[in-house]
């Protein structure tokens, strides 16, 4: 069991069952529960905390798993066809977002980035608002207390100081749910990522830093962010760390689930590494084959994380006909409200652009509503005018 | 009525909103046990508990994106940032979180953050002690920017700042913390008036003299001085930096047909620069001659035994207003 351990000189972890280890994690260490064949690995301390997972529940981890996959092509097909103006994918993540959002109560509040998608879709985030922002029509797609999930976070690694903090007013507040942050290997890089790790530590704060590990920030690789494995790195803040199979959805959701118990118990910060791999692009902008190896996709692609879910479901006997038409007419459904919603979607009223700046009245910005709304008069059509605007 | 300096003002009007909701906490460098490195926040941590005033990490993006998410979990944050030079590290969090993430999240999230910038020279310090970097927020929308210039304010405005649901920026200046003047902490900050407003302090007919902070009591003395050489200086502290209180400014342009305004900040793209443009904007046809502005110049901040020569001082500030109304001034007989 992750212990912890400040008696002697700080708080550290290490693999399952295995504490004496927990300072010494120099790689090779990477937990995984299923193996790429789909084979169930038994693990006596990380097996402790799926016992609940039934054999339903697999298949609803495996249905998840597919469709936000899913969404990820539709939106991806939506970019390529005009009706939105970047899209970055997912693919080959879905594990490490499926497990770890579903192993969250609903008074968790997350801190996602731009590419946590799938943990917006598993914590109820309607289809058409994970794509709102990028076709323009909103800064962001939903409103963050009705799902506790705050908007994506475009600037790198800045989220991570959002959750620290709002884990400080939930110690403040003496409630035990958790703020989780969500980040990627380049944001490691970043101060603010550095400076939440400082606070929560320091506060003995109520959050987790699940960073997924895809190796690539663009174009650069992991090893250009981090001379050491990134789970290491938290240990010179004094938090404790696990470094989990990312692509295997048991893994993650029992690293997940140990780190919010220790966080609702008063044990603090827990960061989080899932290995795993970004399959597409950074986004719909660039060009992975410029900067990486076909072979290392490949050698990816035979750790596909649902593949591994679909060969242990197989294994199992769970993988029934009835269930694939299940989950293939899930996806079907979500990516054709996807469309739909994304091609219905209205566009804001220019006026709008005013909206929200402020909660109360400002002098300046009250004027130049005031002369731009003149200006759009004075064509008869605010909403023609408009669009000649744009089209100029 | 209680004669009190600057920073206690500060220290006061801070204690009433620790008292009065209990979602307020403070949070920044060395403000609890030390009562911060002006002791602005002396004996508040004393009385108010650890969790209600924290001292932090040493580390400004840290503390303001830790005030971002107390914000999400519905506090009201009031951060000290130590020195005006050590607010960049955290510039990325004030301009792209706290001002943004209201427009963001469509009105769902608000940002009622104020913090607390001790700005200007005049202290002798070294670098990064004296900055004035006020115009890099009051081109960010979303910020409310305010500076405070005597006690009695001090004591409303920050009570205002913190009741604000917008963020604000609260620049204190700091050569003037140990100044003394009455305080009536029997006001409500609820029916002061507004921080938005800019207030004039001395009534004159011949010349409109703006300042802020620092630089109001300086703009004071030299209207007094004028006065003795029978010029009639009327002189604004505009309180709010963002947005500008341009109804007042006009009434007094409209009035006297001239303006000067002065600033510590360098010249280019600092506020006097806002000011003009928009005044003569307003009011073109009232005004008898080009708005002058006496700032600090387009330099770093020099080391202390220069800073007299870059802080606009009493003579300098008479010198523009001489230009202003064409009387003989240093630069007689330039073109252009």
């Amino acid at each position: 069991m992750f212990t912890d351990d400040a008696g002697k000189g700080g708080i550290s972890a290490g693999g399952p069952g295995n504490s004496d280890d927990s300072t010494r994690r120099t790689g090779g260490d990477l937990l995984q529960l299923i193996t790429p064949e789909g084979e169930r690995i038994s693990h006596p301390e990380f097996d402790s905390w799926l016992q609940d997972v039934s054999d339903e529940q697999l298949g609803s981890l495996y249905e998840d798993m597919v469709v936000i996959r899913r969404i990820d092509a539709e939106a991806t097909a939506l970019q390529r066809q005009g009706e939105l103006a970047l899209w970055p994918p997912l693919l080959g993540q879905e594990a490490s977002q499926i497990g770890s959002a579903r192993a969250l109560r609903e008074d968790d509040f997350v801190f996602p980035s731009y590419r946590d998608n799938g943990v917006a879709y598993c914590r109820g985030v309607k289809v058409e608002d994970l794509v709102r922002a990028w076709r323009g029509s909103a800064s962001a797609g939903w409103d963050p207390f009705t799902v506790n999930v705050a908007t994506q976070q475009i600037i790198i690694g800045s989220q991570s100081l959002h959750a620290t903090g709002y884990a400080m007013g939930i110690q403040n507040d003496g409630a035990d749910c958790v703020a989780v942050a969500y980040f990627g290997d380049g944001a490691t890089s970043e101060g603010d990522v550095n400076e939440a790790m400082v606070f929560a530590a320091s506060f003995q704060a109520p959050v987790v830093f699940f960073c997924q590990n895809n190796h690539w920030a663009i174009s650069e690789p992991v090893r250009l962010q981090s001379h050491i494995q990134l789970a290491d790195r938290a240990s010179g803040f004094g938090i404790p760390s696990m470094r989990v199979d990312g692509n295997d959805v048991l893994a993650v959701m029992a690293a997940t689930r140990i780190a919010l118990d220790r966080a609702r118990h008063g044990g603090g910060p827990t960061f989080i590494e899932a290995v795993t791999y970004r399959m597409g692009p950074h986004t719909t902008a660039d060009d992975p084959t410029r900067y990486r190896d076909a072979n290392e996709l490949e050698d990816w692609a035979a750790k596909d994380p649902i593949a591994r879910l679909k060969s242990l479901l197989d294994r199992k006997g769970l993988l029934t006909a009835e269930l694939e038409a299940a989950v293939a007419a899930k996806a079907d459904a979500v990516a054709a409200e996807l469309r739909a919603g994304t091609i219905n979607m209205p566009d804001p009223a220019p006026l709008d652009i005013f909206k929200h700046v402020y909660s109360t009245p400002n002098s300046w910005l009250d004027r130049q509503q005031d002369h731009y709304s003149r200006y759009l008069a004075s064509f008869g059509d605010p909403a023609e005018a408009a669009t000649e605007e744009g089209a100029r | 009525m209680t004669q009190m300096t600057f920073a206690r003002a500060i220290n006061s009007g801070l204690r009433k909103s620790l008292e009065n909701d209990p979602k307020v906490i403070l949070m920044g460098e060395d403000i609890g046990a030390l009562g911060g490195v002006f002791r602005v926040t002396d004996g508040l941590q004393k009385d108010f508990g650890k969790h209600r005033v924290v001292d932090t990490p040493l580390a400004e993006s840290g503390i303001i994106g830790t005030a971002v998410g107390l914000a999400y979990r519905g506090y009201r944050p009031v951060v000290e940032i130590q020195f005006d030079g050590f607010i960049y590290p955290a510039f990325d969090q004030i301009v792209s979180q706290v001002a943004k993430m209201h427009y963001r999240t469509q009105g769902a999230v608000k940002m009622p953050i104020t913090i607390r910038v001790p700005f200007g020279g005049g202290i002798g310090s070294p670098e990064h002690h004296s900055e004035s970097p006020e115009a890099y927020f009051t081109h960010t929308s979303g910020l409310r920017v305010i500076s405070v210039s005597n006690p009695q304010d001090a004591y409303t405005m920050i009570q205002q700042a913190i009741a604000s649901d917008d963020p604000v920026l609260y620049f204190e200046p700091k050569r003037r913390y140990h100044d003394k003047g009455e305080v009536d902490e029997s006001v409500d900050p609820g029916s002061a008036l507004s921080m938005e407003k800019a207030r004039v302090v001395a009534e004159g007919k011949d010349v409109t003299l703006v300042a802020y902070g620092p630089l109001v009591k300086t703009a004071r003395d030299a209207a007094l001085a004028a006065a003795d050489e029978g010029v009639s200086v009327e002189v604004i502290d505009l309180r709010s930096l963002a947005p500008l209180d341009f109804s007042t400014l006009e009434a007094s342009v409209r009035k006297t047909g001239r303006l000067v305004i002065t600033h510590e900040a360098a010249q280019s793209g600092g506020l006097g620069a806002e000011v003009a443009a928009s005044i003569t904007e307003r009011c073109f046809y009232h005004l008898e001659a080009a708005p002058v502005r006496v700032t600090g110049f387009d330099v770093p901040y020099p080391y202390s035994k220069l800073e007299m020569h870059h802080l606009p001082g009493l003579d300098r500030i008479l010198d523009g207003v001489d230009r202003a109304l064409g009387r003989p001034n240093s630069l007689s007989g330039l073109e252009g």
